[in-house]
């Protein structure tokens, strides 16, 4: 069974907001149709968005880490979101594990926000049915793109290809084997709701310097040095021995 | 959580039509066995269904206000096996089904012996549609209850705690309307409404004070660490990623300052319990009608306020996401 | 019922629309990347990044995404406006005009000015890709008095580095993470490669570099560092300075890059009764000097023990020592003056000034050294050196840096820039692999040609400039000004205030032309640049003196005209306003004369083309120039008999030559008559077509073998030269010792006989400050300040998803940034009894802001910092009075002045880098307070609520962009 998802690299993710607004800009003009923004212009702008990307500090002054964290719907493999549904609007697709909304049938009554444990479903205030990241699924079957472009718009987007894409049950993908090498890891993991998406945690290069590397024989210092030619006066075994 | 006055008026509402219907059908098992006697049976029946039926469709209709789409409303009896937000719209409609039918019964009189017994158990329909009714009461109570229960990392409802609220406050917010309505309208039956209304309240007290108990000392699962999967034991969020709000900062934080939360929480625990205890006790002897309706109005608030509170003290998990403005 | 609209994918939303895709370039930014555009029924429906084009290969940023929030924004402006009669300025009380009128307006202002004094009129413009072309108007209006953002942006990085190593970072050049190893990035929050750099960022990453951040701040790059470096705003050269100490001392340096790329082993002149003293010593003068180095001084050779002509086969030249000549003269090599230099500028003598452990910036030293000694990379590439010798392979010390706003906004910064340059080079990473590479058409020789004139007689009524509005001086005889050593330009730009001031000071253009120092001015042309807000310095009184007024009641600066596309708070200050299209309406080009967007393989050119047709009746302001120039009968623009030249832009792109029939225009790609030329050749009148169907961009790749040490390699050189990037073939060596720098000391110290002398006052300044080689001196704010009073430093940063001021109008990007905080150390803050998300204050000693205060541990405890130019003003940018913006918004600048505190050197010097007039934006030092609680919840200052000017479409209260197609079809 197929389950799509996205893998998103803390380790490179520097904040920029691209897969934000990609989001937003794909999205609003999609199948769906507008994602609303109210007071665009005026006190308090707050819009419908399926992807946010937030930032932590974690640590104290001078050991701090500035941690960037992207964060839509994660697919869950056990989406508490769907049963809950009353509609069946919220369901989740037997073929790709996508968890989407069909927007004709929901009634708007919010309560499967209430069992996503990520804060990942927001109500579209003027269309009043609940939104949430489709994982571009109008783009990555659409035969008219070329293939290439067959992926969701903030994957396209990201400028350090923090977020990638791929089947998460296909032990040989991309993103399969970035959680395995990589130590990829679910949010949340204590309700067992499985998600899809994994995050790659932060890792450190670090530089080795062993004390002879900085007085090698090489050294250019040495060759500033005006020196005597250098000759011996006793003895020495070349006068005594053969071989 | 936001408290949305929408789904407070339902379920406030719906309670006291649940424990309103709840009383008449103990009245009436009371006569059934000969405990009591019944004066004027119809009308007390039939108008107590009828102010029952009342308060479960304002309930109904304040739940439309929780509805984007309310057109589509029927939409949502679709998931019965799964949702419990279903279920509750399946058994709430069929539960005003059975008390309308109740009350008609009762009203018109229309009430053959059915099962054929006579004394000292009455085989009366209208019993039997009450007992059924009863049934399906308390699975609606359920079924609402469970529609906050059985969230599991909204963990201050997660506990069966809610659904013995649910039960306990619905039924005594009923039993109290049912003592101020047989003040009115059969006042030889008001000191078994007081009494009982005094004993759910009681138990709900317990019940209710209970949870706040085990609320205070709820060890959350969640936390920064296992949300953004970083151990460390210093975390802070310096930016939720927007900065004035979203549907899910309006959706899952009740906004009130801390006074104001705390205050909701002594009014609730107030009104809903000694106030009405005081006043049933008040009026229960001299069958005072405006003490009585007092201490249902007065109760009616209070769980208002307890809803409110109710909605309000739940911690949603995702909460941990949208800390801070940045 | 209808299906699931997720489900298949269900291309309902196209159905029976038109769908067209186009190909231009984004201008959201100064990174320029490529983009693609759909539209549906002609509406932008997605903008994404192209993935044929060399420069983002696909991907795009926040603000690239936002586009279309930004083509229907109700800021925009449609009409032409003048200022109603009797109007203030500021007001924003404006009357619709005709083009016709406008440009009657100007033509009849400016020839009027033209004919009596051209430098009565004032050209400055912002952040803008089109200096080619406004500077090639201010030259042929005959005006000194131009330049674009540069001097208040990053001039000190480009001549820091331009004088040091012939190419910069910046627009010029920048780190090959490819490559590299080890990766330094200091002062760098977005920059303009943005794109790129974020790119190469994470494969670097990817592929086990260890990438280390300096900043006092730890945000976006930072923030995925391996190691954040905190350091004190200001000291960087300190630290630079201890780590040359330590490289040198460790013996870590590399020898043989410095000695034949290097004048490190040339011998300086330390005859202190010559007035060569500190100049390197000749042994002929050559015949013809252009700007190159001519190959005419010495080494001292170990083996002969005797000084000889460097790039002498065979030779080994000492690196340090003492030596004298056979005339008696004593001469050192001018590593050894560094060497003598940085002794004092120990490890531990930097801990003190920058806060980093001694024992960290050892380390550092050491990771740099021995990763450039011991991970080098030979590439199997043979080349050619311009002496002569062949190389088998292309060597790297795959050690890269990078630098920007960090280091260059800081009075400093000129003399840090070089110390990083330094290290850079002794390191030997310059244009090698894994270390510094350059973007054509760079590098230049040292200093660049272009030169200014010299005298007040260079400006002449009715004639063009006699010289470039902006050069590189190379000594003090190419400084623009007149007998009394005092300036010709308004900002006193190649004065011997700021000598190498070569991109302007344009902060201080208003202050200057407001005083009438040095003259008063009639017309000031502002194009692109918000003067009234966030790229003033002292903001507040910068607003007064645009509106202020003489004894009779005039202006004191007559005429203003701004050419702007948005409602940004300079307009509201116009008396004339010029409404540009935006990028997705013009044709636009990114040319090899101005800051293309080479790539480190070979030149990049880049153009925009019209996408959607212009809003209202806006006008490239491309165009604007091209008429005006017509209608004044400027050269450039018309024939001998004063007849229209170009019929328009494009044609003007196309067929303009920098000199008739030279073949070089502003764009490199597909010359010559069918397009078969590049660099260099005829018009060919198909070359936009030709452009559209190639993504919109020209890229030259060079060959292998002459893409590497280009300051230095024959064949790169050679091609250069016929492809007429550059004059001369001659080798760019790197200047560890600036003789540039010593021939103003020498001047400054009354010793040139006959030639120019500072003005007394300024004698000492240019004394101190033209040290032939790097030192390390506190930022001139804090030297004449009370550091006690005020112990902080303030600093802004690039928030990625926002350009400067212009994207508040952007309906998406504000909901991320639609207000900002200061960040404080929490320690600092609460210290100062300031709370978490509490309002308080910061004041400076030139001005005070009320804001929010939000804590930070990712911020070094003497810094404050705030996201750049967020706030805004009360009703600007298409927003209404009661927007976050300005409410709980605040701008910086009203902490920053545009002068120094009165000191010797002067009552009114201007805020910068004493070398280059580099504005010292990140010098102010601030005290911080809680607000009472009484006070208001809003920043401040605040000022007074703006209107919307007429032709502003209406503000919706809320959005539902759907592009074309079913509009509403759920
Ligand atoms: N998204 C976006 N991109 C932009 C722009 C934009 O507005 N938005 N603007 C463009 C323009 S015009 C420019 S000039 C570039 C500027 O690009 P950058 O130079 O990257 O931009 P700044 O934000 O000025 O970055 C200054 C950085 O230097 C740090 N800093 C300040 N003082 C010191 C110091 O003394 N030492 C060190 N080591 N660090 C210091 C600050 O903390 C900050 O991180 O960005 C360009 N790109
Ligand atoms: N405190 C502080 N101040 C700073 C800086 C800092 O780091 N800190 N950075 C400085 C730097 S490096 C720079 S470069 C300056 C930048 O400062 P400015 O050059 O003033 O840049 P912007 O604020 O972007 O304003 C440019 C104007 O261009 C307009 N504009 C946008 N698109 C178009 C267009 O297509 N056509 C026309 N005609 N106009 C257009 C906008 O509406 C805006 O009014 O700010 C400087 N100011
Ligand atoms: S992240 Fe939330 S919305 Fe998405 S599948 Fe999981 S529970 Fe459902
Ligand atoms: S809001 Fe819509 S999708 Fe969510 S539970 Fe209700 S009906 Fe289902
Ligand atoms: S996959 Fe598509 S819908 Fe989901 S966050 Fe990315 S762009 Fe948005
Ligand atoms: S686009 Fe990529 S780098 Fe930028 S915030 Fe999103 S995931 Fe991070
Ligand atoms: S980096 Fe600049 S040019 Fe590139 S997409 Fe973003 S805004 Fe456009
Ligand atoms: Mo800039």
């Amino acid at each position: 069974m197929t389950q799509l998802a996205l893998v998103i690299d803390l380790n490179v993710c520097v904040g920029c907001h691209a897969c934000v607004t990609s989001c937003k800009q794909w999205n609003t003009s999609g199948p769906a149709g507008y994602m609303s923004d109210d007071n665009p212009y005026d006190k308090d702008p707050t819009g419908t968005f399926f992807n946010r990307v937030q930032t932590f500090e974690v640590g104290n002054y001078p050991n701090t880490e500035t941690v960037h964290f992207p964060k839509s719907c994660l697919h869950c493999e056990d989406p508490p979101c769907v049963p809950v549904c009353p509609t069946g609007a919220s369901y989740k697709r037997e073929s790709d594990g996508i968890v989407l909304v069909d927007y004709d049938k929901c009634i708007g009554c919010k309560y499967c926000s209430w069992a996503c444990p990520y804060g990942m479903r927001e109500i579209d205030e003027h269309q009043k049915v609940m939104k949430k990241c489709t994982l571009c699924v109008d783009r990555i079957y659409d035969t008219s793109l070329p293939e290439a472009e067959r992926k969701p718009a903030c994957v396209m987007a990201c400028p350090t290809n923090a977020r990638l894409f791929g089947d998460v049950h296909d032990p040989e993908s991309e993103v399969s084997l970035a959680i395995r090498e990589r130590g990829g890891y679910p949010l949340m993991p204590e309700w067992g709701t499985k998600p899809a998406n994994h995050y790659l945690p932060r890792r450190k290069t670090r530089i080795t310097i062993h004390e002879d590397e900085l007085t090698r024989a090489d050294n250019p210092l040495k060759k500033e040095r005006k020196q005597a030619p250098h000759t011996i006066e006793g003895p020495t075994l070349d006068d005594s021995t053969m071989w | 959580m936001h408290p949305a006055f929408s789904v407070i008026f339902l379920t406030t509402l719906s309670g006291v039509g649940q424990g309103l219907f709840l009383a008449l059908v103990t009245a009436q098992s009371y006569a059934a066995v000969g405990f009591i006697e019944l004066e004027n049976p119809s009308a007390f029946f039939g108008i107590g269904s009828l102010i029952a039926l009342l308060f479960l469709a304002a309930g109904l209709f304040a739940s439309f206000f929780h509805l984007g789409h309310p057109e589509r409303a029927w939409r949502s009896i679709a998931r019965w096996r799964t949702s419990w937000l279903s279920r509750e719209v399946i058994v709430l409609p069929l539960f005003m089904g059975v008390v309308f039918i109740y009350g008609v019964l009762h009203y018109f009189g229309w009430d053959p012996n059915v099962l054929g017994v006579s004394n000292p158990l009455q085989g009366q329909l209208s019993l039997l549609v009450g007992l059924v009714g009863t049934v399906i009461c308390f699975a609606l109570f359920v079924c609402t209850a469970m529609i906050y229960a059985c969230i599991k990392f909204l963990q201050e409802w997660h506990t069966p705690l809610t659904v013995a609220n649910y039960i306990l406050l619905g039924t005594a917010s009923g039993f109290t309307l049912a003592t101020a309505y047989a003040a009115i309208q059969a006042p030889h039956l008001t000191t078994l409404y007081a009494v009982w209304a005094v004993i759910i309240t009681l138990s709900a007290l317990v019940t209710r004070v209970w949870s706040l108990l085990r609320n205070r000392r709820i060890q959350y699962k969640s936390s920064l660490r296992t949300a953004v999967g970083i151990s460390h034991s210093n975390i802070v969020q310096k930016s939720q990623g927007f900065m004035a709000g979203s549907f899910n900062t309006r959706e899952f934080f009740h906004g009130a300052p801390r006074q104001v939360f705390l205050a909701i929480k002594w009014a609730f625990l107030v009104l809903v319990f000694p106030v009405p205890l005081l006043l049933l006790a008040a009026g229960m002897g001299s069958s005072a009608v405006a003490v009585l309706l007092a201490a249902f109005l007065v109760q009616y608030a209070g769980l208002i306020a307890e809803r409110w509170f109710f909605f309000a003290q739940a911690n949603h998990p995702q909460n941990l996401y949208y800390q801070t403005v940045g | 019922m209808a299906n699931p609209i997720h489900d298949p994918v269900l291309k309902a939303a196209d159905q029976g629309s038109r769908i067209e895709t186009r190909n231009t370039t984004c201008y959201m930014c100064a990174c320029r990347c490529g983009i693609r555009v759909t539209l549906r029924d002609g509406e932008v429906r997605y903008i994404q990044g192209n993935p044929d084009h060399p420069l983002n290969k696909g991907i795009i940023c926040a603000k690239g995404s936002s586009g279309i929030m930004k083509q229907y924004s109700p800021a925009r402006l449609t009409k032409p406006l003048r200022r109603k009669q009797g109007a203030e300025r500021g007001t924003n009380e404006f009357e619709e005009i005709s083009w016709d009128e406008a440009f009657a307006m100007l033509e009849e202002r400016l020839a009027h000015i033209r004919a009596t004094d051209p430098r009565k009129f004032a050209l400055f413009t912002g952040r803008d890709q089109m200096q080619a072309m406004t500077g090639l108007f201010a030259k042929n209006y005959g005006t000194p008095n131009y330049a674009a953002h540069g001097g208040f942006c990053s001039v000190n990085m480009a001549a820091g580095m331009i004088y040091t190593i012939g190419g910069s970072f910046w627009e010029f050049g920048g780190p090959d993470l490819d490559r590299a190893k080890l990766f330094v990035m200091i002062g760098t929050a977005e920059d303009h490669h943005s794109n790129p750099l974020k790119m190469e960022l994470s494969k670097f990453k990817r592929h086990g570099g260890k990438f280390i951040s300096i900043n006092p701040v730890r945000t976006g790059y930072s923030a995925i560092a391996d190691e954040w470096i905190p350091i004190k705003p200001g000291t960087d050269g300190a630290l630079f300075l201890a780590l040359i100490h330590e490289i040198i001392k460790t013996g870590l340096y590399d020898r043989d890059f410095l000695i034949q790329y290097s004048n490190a082993a040339e011998l300086v002149n330390l005859d202190t009764k010559s007035s060569e003293e500190g100049m390197f010593v000749r042994f002929e003068v050559p015949e013809e000097e252009g700007c190159f180095d001519p190959q005419n001084k010495l080494w001292w050779d170990r083996d002969l023990n005797k000084p000889i002509s460097t790039h002498t086969p065979g030779a080994d030249p000492y690196l340090l020592g003492e030596f004298t000549l056979e005339d008696g003269t004593p001469v050192k090599p001018a590593f050894q003056l560094l060497t003598e230099r940085v002794e004092e500028y120990t490890p531990e003598w930097a801990e003190n000034i920058t806060g980093i452990p001694a024992a960290t910036i050892r380390r550092l030293a050491h990771e740099m050294g021995i990763t450039a000694r011991d991970e080098r990379i030979e590439l199997p590439i043979a080349w050619t050196d311009v002496w002569g010798n062949e190389h088998d392979t292309v060597t790297g010390n795959p050690v890269a840096f990078h630098a920007m706003r960090g280091l260059a906004a800081h009075s400093n910064g000129f003399h840090s820039i070089r110390s990083l340059s330094i290290l850079m080079s002794i390191l030997g990473t310059i244009d090698r692999p894994g270390g510094f590479r350059h973007k054509a058409p760079f590098p230049r020789p040292i200093p660049p040609c272009a030169k200014t004139p010299t005298g007040p007689e260079g400006v002449q009524p009715n004639t063009p400039l006699a010289g470039m509005p902006l050069g590189w001086p190379a000594d003090p005889d190419d400084l623009f000004v007149d007998e009394q050593g005092e300036p010709v330009r308004i900002d006193k730009a190649f004065s011997w205030e700021h000598p190498l001031a070569v991109h302007g000071l344009m902060h201080n253009v208003i202050t200057n032309a407001w005083r009438g120092d040095p003259y008063k001015i009639d017309t000031l042309m502002i194009f692109m640049a918000n003067m009234a807000w966030n790229s003033s310095m002292n903001t507040v009184d910068v607003r007064q003196m645009l509106n202020d007024k003489d004894e009779n009641g005039e202006f004191k600066i007559p005429f203003l005209v701004v050419c702007d596309a948005f409602q940004s708070e300079m307009v509201a200050f116009a008396d004339l306003v010029l409404p540009d299209t935006t990028y997705l309406e013009r044709h636009d080009v990114m040319s090899m004369l101005d800051r293309p967007i080479s790539e480190y393989d070979g030149p990049v050119d880049s153009v925009r083309v019209p996408v959607v047709p212009p809003k209202g009746e806006c006008k490239p302001f491309q165009e604007v120039l091209i008429e005006l120039g017509t209608r004044l009968k400027l050269p450039a623009f018309t024939h001998e008999d004063g007849s229209r030249k170009f019929r328009d832009y494009p044609d003007f792109v196309i067929n303009y030559e920098t000199a008739p029939g030279s073949g070089i225009g502003f764009l490199a790609g597909w010359r010559g008559k069918g397009g078969e030329k590049f660099m260099k050749g005829e018009p060919n009148p198909s070359q936009w077509e030709m452009y559209e169907k190639n993504n919109c961009v020209f890229h030259y790749e060079l060959p292998r073998s002459y893409q590497y040490m280009r300051n230095w390699n024959e064949g790169y050189l050679r091609w250069a030269q016929n492809h007429s990037l550059t004059r001369y073939a001659e080798p760019i060596n790197i200047h560890i010792y600036s003789e540039v720098l010593q021939k103003f000391r020498l001047a400054a110290q009354g010793r040139t006989p006959g030639g120019r002398v500072p003005p007394e006052r300024l004698r000492k300044r240019v004394d101190t400050y033209f040290d032939p080689l790097p030192f390390y001196y506190e930022p001139l704010e804090a030297q004449y300040s009370d550091k006690h009073r005020y112990p902080l430093n303030a600093l802004t940063q690039r928030p990625m998803a926002m350009y400067h001021s212009w994207d508040s109008q952007n309906a998406w990007l504000r909901q991320i940034h639609t207000y900002n905080y200061l960040y404080v150390n929490a320690q600092t803050a609460q210290a100062a009894g300031i709370a978490d998300g509490g309002w308080m204050w910061a004041e400076s000693q030139w001005g005070k802001v009320r804001c929010l205060c939000r804590y930070s541990q990712a911020v070094e405890p003497g810094t404050v910092w705030t996201w750049n130019a967020i706030g805004k003003a009360a009703g600007a940018w298409g927003l209404t009075p009661q927007a976050n913006e300005s409410q709980q918004g605040f701008l910086l600048n009203h902490l920053i002045s545009e002068e120094l505190p009165a000191h010797s050197a002067g009552e009114h010097i201007s805020n910068s880098d004493p070398v280059t007039g580099q504005a010292g934006w990140y010098d102010v030092r601030v005290r911080i307070y809680p607000a009472d609680a009484e006070e208001p919840e809003v920043s401040s200052p605040q000022f007074e609520p703006l209107q919307q000017v007429p032709g502003q479409s209406k503000r919706p209260s809320w959005l539902a962009w759907f592009a074309g197609g079913r509009k509403g079809h759920r």
